[in-house]
């Protein structure tokens, strides 16, 4: 029995794995317990050592197909789950063949829409995690990428200052383009509001949406949100030539929304009196590539925009607004940033990512501040937190529970 | 319901130097089940998400009905690609699974109600209606997924490759399911397949594309009786048709030590001095006199019936496409025998060997 694996970098207890038995009858000591979206094919999460990878049994020509999109997908920089290994050649013991694997790394302190739903740690949850689907559509489509199957089970989130990010984790029906059509797009975006209405509707049907919550009128959000995203991000905007000031205007409003703006079109008409602008290449990432410069540090965007104006508050407090940024920096990560999240004892740490507790902390220290009616030292908040706040969350590391629906169609017909 | 219509339609890849789809014009009747068939890169799927509204048009126009929907958003063409990603929602009735794009739609409940009766009745799902997708077997869950593009009544059904996923026994199944759903159904219907016996099978016409420019469309029977070109008469068909280059001799073509009679009107449109001359498998007979194609058997496939012999002409290169002719089971030649062809008359397909245009009747 000789299968095949394809990998990237090859971990050798790939080998252990029961590849000549169906993904569905795996052995429960190789599985993983964590909550999945909904899906046609088994997907099984399996601990391979000190890490947690998905195996997806998908027919072998779409196997390799998914796997190297998701390459390409990385490689153009967006989020999406990592490609690890293909698995074919596999025979069951009775000589029948077994579909291929796909191996992709599970994605630490992601939620999968099912989990993010059921926790409800605030009312708007809806609200977020489609606002974080619609950043990561339009950052696919300014890429040339058509997903052709949005939908919040293809989708992760992960938490960013109180809001999410999502990443990509089915890539079966996605294209890479050079550029994508309007019907493209629209193609999208249509697709993705049936599926999420679908998707909330069934949440509705098991009881896990609040009541008084139109799965149609929240699904809408995404529509609107993309809209007014994609035209922020690649409009053309004319104003008068004295008016040269809204050039810088329109580039602090884009990295406000998290976007560089790598490429700006600028012309002017015959007789000069009107400027046109266009930004051409923008690329999301805007404070999370600055505070990775800064400080070595990699966050999610929101996250790293609270880490940004926290750094700048030291810098004020501490008078240093005169000295290098990079060494102000390297003094906050000492002085604040990881003495503060090695409070956190280790047994606490699988709760939330160090950034998410750090951005909590900050939350958390105004909310104590404003009851006392005083400021209070991050010391004593950081004492506050880990005793009242942290015991009581959820691991999210890699979240267990909430078992997990798989509906296979493609089995064998019946009539 | 509604005809579609490809009126010299065109699309040009930016950057790109010769158009994948290459004014293309085709009359897709009401109720039809059209094939697109093509080698891998001939522009199928192209023109295909033409008419779904995912690729610009950038010459002439697509109609669906009398509607010109050139420049029309999808959402608005009233098309509906099956078998896209359906998912099943655990939570849901079979019913609302059906229904639930219909809602989304606005549709009052009734009509949902009815449209999604009429879907299950089609589909040998009524008994199902308000049971949970679990508690169906795998058959009818793919039922299900189809009966969620059938309770939108769309003009035109849309369908690329729906079967590239499947074992090769499934695909046998569900081609015949997909084709007798679609004429109970009478939906307008434009498939992309590479399989020329899938495209076969299941069209009532089929439009073979070759770099992006159309070459015929015709019903399965005409295409494979009356190949237009050579590239059509070699791509349908399995096994494949022979195809070999033949000088032309006074009064009929010349092959071995043998001449073919064919109609002087149809040499008078032959340029040159040879033509290409195709005889399908099952048109050639072993001739008793000893005269016309000496062919050398390299291998024979026996089926029973029917064997395949698959050799070659003295001279030819290893490398070149095999001789093949199906002869009586019973007696075949063997493995390195040498035995002469003749094709039956009336079979014989005859094309100009430089434009590869047919000239035969
Ligand atoms: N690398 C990963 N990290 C975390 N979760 C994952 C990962 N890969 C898959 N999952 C989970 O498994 C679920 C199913 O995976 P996936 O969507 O790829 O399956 P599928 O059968 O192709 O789905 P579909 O029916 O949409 O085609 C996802 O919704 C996600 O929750
Ligand atoms: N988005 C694109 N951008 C540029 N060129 C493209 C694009 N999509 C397809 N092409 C090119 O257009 C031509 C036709 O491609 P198309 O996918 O329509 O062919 P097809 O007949 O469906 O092939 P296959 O069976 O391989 O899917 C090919 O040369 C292909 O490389
Ligand atoms: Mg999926
Ligand atoms: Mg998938």
């Amino acid at each position: 029995m000789a299968i095949d694996i394809t990998a990237i970098s090859p971990n050798p207890a790939l080998l252990d794995l029961p590849w000549s038995v169906p993904l569905e009858d795996w052995p429960e000591e190789h599985l993983a317990a964590l909550p999945r979206g909904i899906s046609r094919h088994v997907v099984r999460f399996v601990r391979l050592g000190q890490e947690v990878i998905a195996v997806k049994e998908i027919s072998e020509p779409l196997a390799r197909r998914e796997f190297q999109t998701l390459r390409n997908l990385r490689r153009l920089g967006q989020p999406a789950v990592e490609p690890l290994a293909v698995v074919s050649g596999r025979v069951a013991g009775d000589g029948t063949a077994l579909d291929a694997c796909l191996i992709t790394r599970h994605l630490r302190f992601s939620l999968p829409y099912r989990a993010v739903f059921s926790q409800r740690l605030r009312d708007d949850t809806a609200r977020r995690t489609l606002d974080a689907l619609a950043v990561l559509l339009v950052r696919l489509h300014l890429a040339g990428v058509f997903w052709g199957d949005v939908s919040l089970s293809n989708t992760l989130f992960r938490r960013d200052a109180g809001d999410f990010a999502a990443y990509l984790v089915d890539a079966e029906t996605a294209e890479i383009h050079p550029e994508l059509s309007r019907g493209q797009r629209e193609h999208d975006l249509f697709v993705a509001h049936g599926n999420i209405a679908g998707e909330l509707m069934d949440l509705e049907a098991g009881g896990h949406l609040d009541e008084g919550e139109d799965p149609i009128e929240i699904a809408n959000r995404i529509m609107h949100r993309y809209d007014l995203l994609w035209n922020e991000l690649t409009s053309e905007e004319r104003f008068e030539r004295g008016d040269r000031w809204k050039v810088d205007e329109r580039i602090r409003r884009l990295n406000n929304l998290g976007f560089d703006v790598d490429e700006l079109e600028m012309s002017t008409d015959l007789d000069g009196t009107t400027i046109r602008i266009q930004p051409k290449v923008v690329d999301a990432g805007h404070h999370s590539r600055r505070l990775m410069r800064l400080t070595g540090l990699d966050v999610e965007e929101n996250q790293a925009r609270r880490l940004l104006n926290d750094l700048d508050s030291y810098r004020a407090a501490t008078h240093r607004q005169g000295d290098d940024e990079e060494l102000v920096a390297h003094a906050w990560l000492n002085q604040i940033y990881e003495p503060i999240t090695r409070t956190v004892p280790p047994q606490l740490r699988d709760k939330l990512e160090p950034a998410e507790i750090f951005h909590e902390l900050l939350e958390h220290r105004w909310y104590l501040s404003e009851r006392a009616g005083h400021d209070i030292p991050i010391e004593d908040t950081v004492r506050d937190y880990v005793a009242t706040v942290l015991p009581g969350r959820p691991d999210e590391v890699t979240v267990l529970g909430v078992d997990t629906e798989e509906i296979p169609i493609t089995a064998i017909l019946d009539s | 319901m509604a005809t579609v219509t490809y009126d010299k339609a065109t699309r040009i890849y930016p950057g790109a130097d010769t158009p994948s789809v290459d004014q293309l014009d085709i009359e897709v009747a009401d109720g039809e089940f059209l094939v697109l068939v093509g080698p891998s890169g001939s522009g199928k799927s192209t023109a295909l998400r033409m008419l779904a509204g995912l690729e610009e048009v950038n010459g002439g126009r697509i109609l669906i009905g009398d509607r010109d929907v050139t420049h029309m958003p999808p959402k608005d063409r009233d098309v509906a690609m099956v078998f896209q990603n359906y998912a099943l929602y655990p939570h849901m009735s079979v019913a609302d699974n059906m229904g639930f794009a219909l809602k989304i739609a606005g549709k009052p409940k009734a009509e949902i109600r009815q449209r999604v009766e009429e879907a299950a009745k089609i589909l040998d799902l009524e008994p199902y209606l308000e049971r949970k997708p679990k508690a169906l077997s795998g058959g009818q869950r793919q039922r299900v997924a189809m009966g969620r593009a059938i309770v939108r009544q769309p003009q035109v059904f849309l369908m690329d490759e729906p079967l590239s996923n499947l074992d090769a026994k499934l695909r046998v199944q569900t081609r015949t399911q997909i084709a007798s759903l679609q004429r109970r159904l009478g939906v307008t219907t434009v498939y992309v397949t590479h399989d020329q016996v899938e495209a076969m099978t299941m069209g009532d016409r089929v439009a073979v594309l070759n770099f992006g420019v159309l070459q015929q469309v015709d019903t399965p029977r005409r295409m494979y009786d009356h190949p237009d070109n050579v590239f059509v008469a070699g791509f349908i068909g399995s096994p494949a048709m022979n195809l070999m280059s033949v000088p032309v001799a006074d009064g009929g073509l010349k092959l071995g030590d043998y001449v073919q009679p064919v109609e002087r009107d149809v040499l008078g449109k032959a340029t040159g001095s040879e033509v290409v001359l195709g005889v399908r498998p099952e048109d050639l007979e072993i001739s008793d006199s000893g005269r016309g194609l000496a062919i050398e058997v390299d291998v024979v496939e026996e089926l029973g019936a029917d064997a395949y012999i698959y050799g070659s002409m003295p001279g030819q290169d290893a490398g070149d496409k095999p001789f093949i002719a199906r002869v009586d089971g019973r007696t075949p030649p063997a493995k390195g025998e040498v035995v002469h062809f003749q094709p039956k008359g009336e079979h014989l397909h005859i094309f100009n060997a430089e434009s590869g245009e047919r000239i035969s009747d």
